[in-house]
């Protein structure tokens, strides 16, 4: 009886949830504690050694407009993919729950298919498909146009970003759609609802939270991505995750690459908390 | 021509044939239920019509328009869904405006139509609630409110009631009624409860395994059940075994293990097997050793308004109801005596595939 006594109990919960606990600890707050920690450290040029305390590097990222322009673009540019992917992957969630088998097995996977390869090995093909000899110039040279410089920019990165990031949108939007009763679609239909309005009044607002987990995985990872931007974006497009890299491996200025990593932590959950809380705020009552 | 006919239509969902071949005409403001066991095709021959399942063979008309293959939007039919199907995410009143919103009715005009549909619901307090904060009953009313409020010339009906307790379906029994009286409003409604469809139908249609076996007012579904499926599934039967005796014009006597009973049954033959079909409430209880069938009680269950017998005899174990008048009933082995008028007796052809057990018809 005294293993049931109610300390038991307390501690029951505790027990249970250490392994997991343990893991996240190590694995996740202990290099960003570390991280954190460095990012408040002396650093310097002449030797490279780190020590002492100062707060001198968030200053200098915070007044610089170098830094700011970049923090600017990553933000801009993880905005715009999440939006796009939005637009592009609600639809194609709801073609795809419409869809009769075999064929939705078929798209699905199709869908899916780009989680199965590299980002880097992906990156390649978009830089070798927009390059200069690549055979979109190839076929505009051919027209008559003549070369466009596609590598670099911002969209490029935003549109490889949302080839990335479909899958993310797609799978939570897709999930909620399979939990929705048909016939409450049908219902708006039954009272001379046309389709459109239907999806727009009954199926959008119920598949809001499917949505919203959506953007979050897409902004959050396209805010922090690096691979993308790091092959698309080149020297010329530097985007936060890049900075933070250039500064450990090229500057060797480890504390300012922590303070950089830092900031964008802090601003992306800034950002996510902030849509969480709107949107989320918004049909709580309703969906429960 | 019919307002609402159905002509032939077959569903077949694989090899499964839901529905086959039925065939129904409704005039315009009759009230028409559907009743039937569970999957027999309720549910699917209503969605053929509000067209939200294909029809496989077969036509629908309505008002004179084939609509056979007409879009679900452009029907508008008033339908409450078995699941309810309510919008989630919009608040009762919302939910119940939402179909006068689409017939572009003026707000001024909703906002009286909503709170008269909610009245006739008893839901007038609920306008500002969620769906998921509602009881099952009263998501159902809210249901029934959002279908009746765009007052459509058909309501399609998919178990409206089935989830309100007997005082309230009886309430609101009265008021589907009310409506398609003052209204006109033509309604087919599904249900698998007997006394529900008997009281407020002006035909009840019998289905069974995807057919449609009887199509009658309810005294005559009652009364003159046309197959012994259902006289079995409407209400309570005792059916008897056996066989012609002796055949004289129009009439022959049966010997029910080897009590004679004259009944009506022209055509039958000499020797030919039938089912004898007597309702329990037609059954006469006297004092032992009168009577055609001597008995003794074996089991006796108030029903309120009634007791309900189980009478062991030499035919097995007959049900017999009576009116509580009052009086003291009977005591659990007091023998007995059966009788009933030959007139109450109808006669099947044949014999049932398995005898009924009264004590599993008697829950
Ligand atoms: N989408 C479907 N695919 C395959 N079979 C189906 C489908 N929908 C219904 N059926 C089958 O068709 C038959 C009739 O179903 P239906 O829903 O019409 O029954 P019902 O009479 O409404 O029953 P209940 O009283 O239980 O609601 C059932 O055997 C059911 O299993
Ligand atoms: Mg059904």
């Amino acid at each position: 009886m005294e293993a049931t006594g109610p300390g038991a109990r307390r501690s029951t919960p505790l027990i249970l949830s250490a392994p997991a606990a343990l893991l996240f600890a190590s694995l996740i707050l202990t290099p960003l504690l570390l991280t954190a920690l460095l990012s408040f450290n002396e650093f310097e040029h002449a030797t490279g050694r780190t020590h002492g305390f100062t707060v001198g590097h968030y200053l200098a990222v915070l007044t610089d407009e170098y830094y700011l322009e970049i923090f600017l673009r990553t933000f801009r540019v993880a905005a715009l993919a999440t939006a796009i992917c939005v637009i592009v992957g609600v639809p194609e969630a709801y073609i795809l729950s419409r869809m009769r088998n075999p064929w939705r097995s078929v798209f699905l996977l199709v869908v899916l298919a780009p989680l199965l390869v590299s980002v880097v090995v992906r990156a390649f093909g978009w830089s070798m498909l927009l390059g200069p000899e690549g055979p979109i110039n190839a076929a505009l040279v051919a027209l008559g146009i003549g070369r466009v410089r596609m590598l670099y920019t911002e969209w490029t990165v935003i549109v490889a970003l949302v080839h990335v990031m479909l899958p993310f949108m797609i799978i939570p939007v897709w999930t909620s759609l399979q939990k929705l009763d048909p016939a409450v679609e049908q219902a708006a239909l039954s009272f001379g609802a046309s389709r459109a309005t239907a999806i727009v009044r009954v199926v959008a607002p119920q598949i809001l939270p499917g949505i919203l987990s959506g953007s979050l995985i897409v902004f959050g990872l396209s805010a922090s991505a690096f691979a993308i931007p790091g092959l698309l974006g080149g020297r010329r497009l530097k985007m936060v995750a890049t900075v933070v890299y250039d500064q450990y491996l090229s500057d060797l200025n480890w504390p300012m690459g922590a303070t950089v990593a830092v900031l964008l932590l802090a601003a992306n959950l800034v950002v996510m908390l902030t849509y969480h809380r709107v949107v989320e705020g918004h049909y709580r009552r309703r969906l429960g | 021509m019919s307002f609402l006919e159905l002509r032939d239509i077959t569903k077949r969902y694989g090899t499964l044939n839901a529905v086959s071949d039925v065939t129904l005409s409704v005039e315009k403001g009759e009230f028409v239920s559907l009743l039937g066991p569970s999957g027999c095709g309720k549910t699917t021959t209503l969605q053929m019509i509000a067209g939200f399942v294909d029809v496989t063979a077969g036509s629908i008309r309505l008002d004179g328009r084939d609509i056979t293959h007409a879009k679900a939007n452009s029907r508008g039919l008033g339908i409450v869904f078995q699941s309810y199907a309510l919008f989630p995410h919009m608040t009762v009143y919302d939910n119940v405006s939402f179909g006068l919103e689409m017939q572009r009715v003026p707000k001024s005009d909703r906002k009286d139509r909503v709170e008269e549909a909610l009245g006739l619901v008893h839901l007038s307090a609920y306008a500002g609630r969620y769906p998921r904060e509602l009881s099952g009953g009263q998501r159902q009313r809210v249901a029934l409110a959002r279908a009746i409020v765009i007052r459509p010339p058909v309501l399609l009906l998919d178990e409206p009631l089935s989830n309100l307790d007997a005082k309230l379906r009886e309430a609101m029994q009265f008021e589907l009624r009310d409506i398609q009286r003052k209204v006109g409003t033509t309604t087919v409604m599904v249900t698998h409860d007997q006394a529900e469809a008997f009281s407020i139908s002006d035909r009840v249609v019998v289905m069974e395994a995807g057919r449609i076996t009887q199509i009658d007012e309810p005294y005559r579904i009652y009364e003159h059940p046309e197959t012994e499926f259902i006289s079995r599934f409407v209400g309570k039967t005792n059916m008897l075994p056996g066989t012609v005796q002796t055949v004289n014009g129009g009439y022959a006597s049966v010997s029910l293990a080897g009590v004679p009973v004259e009944v009506e049954a022209p055509g039958v033959a000499l020797g030919e097997t039938l089912t004898l079909c007597i309702r329990p409430e037609k059954l006469r209880l006297a004092g032992a050793g009168q009577g055609r069938l001597p008995g003794r009680v074996s089991v006796r269950y108030f029903l309120g308004s009634q007791w309900l017998y189980h009478i062991d005899g030499p035919l097995g174990t007959l049900m017999a109801v009576t009116p509580n008048d009052g009086s003291a009933p009977l005591d659990v082995d007091m023998p007995v005596g059966i009788d009933w008028s030959p007139s109450v007796v109808r006669v099947h052809r044949g014999v049932m595939a398995e005898a009924p057990d009264p004590a599993l018809e008697a829950e």
